[in-house]
């Protein structure tokens, strides 16, 4: 069973470049996902703080 | 600058209502495309299973290409009818397109080194993907290179321009020059010539990258509406309390 | 017409008194070469092999160098919104100012250029090719750079930004720049080579101004 897995792992040899090229993917996916999200959340925090204090600027 | 403040709703209302089908089908595409990449897809008689690497490749590399033609397009239009959220939309999908142009170089170097046995090669596609990313950075480093940021905007839609014309290079330089990479199998005259046991994985994964990619699209879009609004209301705010007439601070918004 | 030669004319003239667009231009173009030949001088065979890249490199680089200079003492005294609502066509503008440049930038490149092939055991068949490719290829640096100039006026760290966005035209450039002298070189037909070169810069004649004159428009609203 682990045999199996394991060679799923190796694929033939050429594990060692699959795996990274789908890791590699994987991060600069998620990082783009969390670079974007991370800035909207900022603003509309910072944009409902404002809105808040100032009572103005609702849409 | 008003303009745009007055009706972001239409948008916003609009972005709303799309996210979670991005999301959706991001999700469920990308699962599908996954399980069959990895699992169900065959190996390839010659490269083995370092094949795989393509699902990753050449859906990155669609996507590297159609982001710039869509912030070719959007640059166009903030050009011509100087529509400020074609500006916004067109500065957002700008990082999204130069990460999936560097996702298709790496796994890219990664499947050369197992096919070609080098990991990099001076071929005329090769060059001209690795053209496009300095490209995607030249118009980020340009739009914030000025003080003003409408003309940061300005010069980045018309270097978007510009630029355009690496586009059919990248899509023709493997029928015009004889090159290491290998011709287009998907989309090229006469339909695909893939089987479909690839080119299924290969569409599913197509679809997640462009679901996910309007999704990461439409966020920024609503953080820079965000950030203008705020921006928007500091100046309000500074003017006043420097004790502006009342008949003018209507016109701060 | 006679608008457009003033206009190239004083851009000479202004050139010629301050000497220091050439001199940096040719200072780095033989400077750079030096420094590959001191690098690369322990093998002549490997050198030689080198020649034509290291000349089409260091001449881009040169080229690059000047290129902020070409608008930017318009934009700074104000002149550019003179040029802007002149009579003249702004792309003409354009071209007349490119020409300049050319002089004052390109020719000099290619008078050195047998110098740096001396330095850098070029082969002398290459010698013909590569002021050849030159002469082709230097206005189309200065065409293209032009639109990279256009864009950054104005800018931070201009300089370093006009390199980044003008790299995307000048690889080909640099590419057939340097196919052409390998292939006289190895004895083989430079004729395709060359004829992209042409084109490039025949394209870049046709084209860049406009795009340069729309950046210089948006520069100055």
């Amino acid at each position: 069973m682990t045999a199996a897995i394991g060679e799923f792992f190796r694929m033939g040899g050429y594990g060692i470049y699959v795996w990274p090229a789908f890791a590699f993917a994987a991060l600069v996916l998620a990082g783009m996902g969390w670079r974007v999200t991370a800035r909207l959340q900022a603003s509309e925090s910072a944009l409902g703080r404002m809105q808040g204090r100032t009572g103005k600027g609702h849409s | 600058m008003v303009n745009i403040l007055a009706n972001p709703a239409r948008f916003l209302r609009l972005a709303g209502a799309v996210l979670p089908w991005c999301w959706a089908v991001a999700a469920v595409s990308g699962g599908i495309g996954l399980w069959l990449a990895l699992f169900v897809s065959p190996a390839d008689y010659q490269q083995g299973d370092s094949v795989r690497i393509m699902y990753i490749h050449v859906p990155a590399a669609w996507m590297a290409l159609g982001a710039y033609m869509l912030v070719a397009a959007f640059s166009a239009v903030a050009l011509v009818w100087k529509h400020p959220l074609a500006h916004i939309v067109a500065a957002s999908a700008v990082p999204l397109g130069a990460g999936f142009t560097a996702i298709c170089l790496v796994t890219g170097m990664l499947w050369g080194k197992t096919s070609w046995g080098t990991w990099w090669v001076w071929d005329a596609r090769l060059t001209s993907v690795l053209v496009l990313f300095f490209l995607y950075l030249g118009l980020i480093a340009l739009r914030s290179a000025f003080d003003d940021s409408e003309r940061g905007n300005r010069a980045a839609a018309l270097l978007a321009l510009v630029g355009f014309v690496n586009i059919p290079i990248i899509k023709f330089s493997v029928d015009w020059w004889a090159t290491l990479h290998q011709p287009a199998s998907v989309l090229r005259v006469g339909g695909p010539a893939i089987h479909p046991s690839m080119l299924w994985p290969l569409l599913a994964m197509a679809a997640a990258f462009m679901a996910y990619f309007a999704a990461l699209l439409l966020l920024s879009v609503r953080a820079e509406i965000a950030g203008r609004k705020l921006q928007a209301l500091l100046i309000a705010a500074g003017r006043d309390e420097q004790g502006t007439p009342a008949e003018l601070r209507g016109q701060a918004r | 017409m006679a608008a457009l030669l003033a206009i190239a004319v004083s851009d000479l003239r202004l050139a010629w008194r301050r000497g220091a667009d050439t001199l940096m231009v040719v200072a780095f173009f033989v400077l750079a070469a030096l420094l590959f030949g001191f690098g690369l001088g322990g093998d002549p065979a490997l050198l030689a092999r080198a020649a034509p890249g290291l000349i089409w490199v260091t001449a881009l680089l040169a080229a690059m160098l000047a290129l902020e200079r070409m608008f930017a003492a318009d934009f700074e005294d104000g002149s550019l919104d003179g040029l802007l609502l002149a009579d003249v066509p702004l792309e003409l503008i354009v071209l007349a100012k490119c020409a300049a440049h050319w002089i004052v930038t390109g020719v000099p490149l290619i008078v050195a250029a047998p110098v740096l092939g001396v330095m850098l055991n070029l082969p002398a068949q290459g010698y013909g090719v590569v002021l050849g490719a030159l002469a082709l290829g230097t206005p189309a640096l200065t065409l293209a750079g032009s639109i990279g100039a256009a864009l950054t006026l104005g800018a931070r760290r201009g300089g370093v930004l006009i390199s980044l966005l003008v790299l995307p035209l000048y690889i080909p450039i640099l590419i057939f720049g340097v196919a052409a002298v390998d292939a006289v070189i190895a004895g083989t037909d430079a004729g395709a080579s060359l004829m992209a070169l042409a084109g490039f810069f025949l394209a870049a004649l046709a084209l860049a101004p406009f795009a340069a004159a729309a950046a210089l428009r948006q520069a100055s609203r």
